[in-house]
């Protein structure tokens, strides 16, 4: 495999770079979560769950911009939707270093396919839908 | 039942369906769905939101480690990737146009399909086949390792592959599941890659394809933070504790009464479906 990467980093780096971002990714997504849910339970643990009907998330848990400022406030739903959203960030960022991985080994195609996945990525999550 | 109670039993719930994806190795999520909607009577659209979740999660903590075993192809991950997250995301935008009960019939069918491929032997790669100038010219044959050194490898039938993937990531869009099982008969069956490349390579696309979906899922309101974290913990340690499972021991017999038990979901969720039941 190393002998395949022209110049710059080796295939076989950036798969150990890979998964190291993965797993880091992972664990700070899941440390949120588990925070969030500590605050969410001790606080509505006693209510009574309703997911039999569905309402759909308030508009705050539907973005960006409304998950970091619940989160902000301390928020349980909040704070668990930003783990939640870490968590899918994850592979996103994984997508992104691989454009930079294909740069440094002079792979055109591969920096093509690569910039072509992530632009589909940040379109859905972005948004540039009609809801 | 209040919250905590709920939380408690869907978090057990999802630690025995993340245990049984990893034996079957039909994936956490696609064992969550039925399981929460059968069981707690969740609405299709939440569960889905959350298998999502915990699929994204489930695929992260496998993949980190196979990636750095050199098992699975990045080349070949990315370039499937093009196909299974354009058709995540027109299958996720899907979902919101269906009606719930056709959805959940869909999910039966989709269900009952993946557990008869996982019953089925894997066909052995043929090293001395000529390459395909089409993957050749797209990069896609590599090495991986095995206890005599690394061995080579030759791709086929991309174009197959590639249309399978865009099915792969429709379904998953659509059913919030990883499709693990579509990827794999594409890897498998159609580009004829080793058995370790073709699953560490379908585990590793699996989490690309799911945050393509999941984008789309949050802005819709499918994805509850009350439900979807103690499914994705659930799943994760699940997952996570078959994998040591499965290491150790590898019993064909145990795979069919599992795979014949999820089976069994999906008629309940296509009999519900045509019933009209939500």
């Amino acid at each position: 495999m190393a002998t395949r990467a022209p110049a710059g980093w080796s295939d076989s780096a950036v798969e150990r770079a890979i998964g190291t971002l993965l797993r880091v990714g992972l664990l700070v997504a899941t440390c949120v979560v588990v925070a969030g849910a500590v605050i969410y339970l001790s606080r509505h643990g006693s209510e009574l769950p309703n997911y039999r009907i569905f309402r759909g998330e308030p508009a705050q848990l539907r973005s960006i911009g409304g998950i970091v400022e619940m989160a902000e406030d301390w928020f349980g739903r909040g704070f668990i939707q930003l783990g939640l959203l870490l968590l899918l960030a994850t592979p996103v960022a994984r997508v992104a270093f691989s454009i930079v991985a294909f740069i440094e080994q002079r792979d055109a195609l591969y920096v093509g396919v690569t910039v072509l996945v992530l632009a589909v990525l940040l379109y859905s999550i972005v948004g540039g839908y009609a809801s | 039942m209040t919250i905590l109670t709920f939380s408690a039993l869907v978090f057990i719930g999802s630690i025995v369906a993340g245990l049984l994806g990893a034996l079957t190795g039909l994936g956490g999520g696609i064992v969550v769905i039925p399981m929460l909607t059968l069981l707690f009577g969740v609405d299709i659209r939440y569960a889905a939101g959350a298998a999502l979740i915990s699929v994204i999660a489930t695929s992260s903590a496998a993949a980190s480690s196979y990636v750095r075993d050199g098992y699975s192809n990045l080349r070949i991950g990315m370039f499937l990737e093009v196909a299974t997250t354009v058709g995540a995301v027109l299958g996720a935008l899907l979902t919101g146009h269906l009606r719930t009960t056709t959805i959940a019939v869909i999910f039966g069918v989709v269900l009952l399909v993946s557990a008869a491929l996982s019953l089925r032997d894997h066909a052995p790669a043929d090293p001395n086949e000529p390459a395909d100038p089409l993957a050749r010219r797209l990069r896609l044959d590599s090495d991986y390792p095995t206890p005599q050194g690394r061995v080579a490898y030759h791709v086929h039938g991309v174009p197959p592959a590639f249309g399978l993937m865009f099915l792969a990531g429709g379904l998953s869009g659509l059913l919030g599941i990883g499709s693990g099982a579509v990827k794999v008969l594409a890897l498998d069956r159609a580009m004829r890659l080793p058995f370790k490349v073709s699953t560490t390579t379908s585990n590793f696309m699996i989490g690309v394809t799911a945050a393509a979906s999941a984008g789309v899922y949050l802005s819709h309101g499918y994805i509850d933070p009350g439900l979807a974290m103690p499914v994705m913990l659930g799943v994760l340690v699940g997952a996570l504790a078959g994998a040591k499972v499965l290491a150790r021991a590898h019993s064909q017999a145990l795979r069919v009464v599992f795979a014949v038990a999820i089976g069994a979901m999906g008629v309940q969720m296509i009999w519900n479906g045509v019933r009209g039941v939500p």
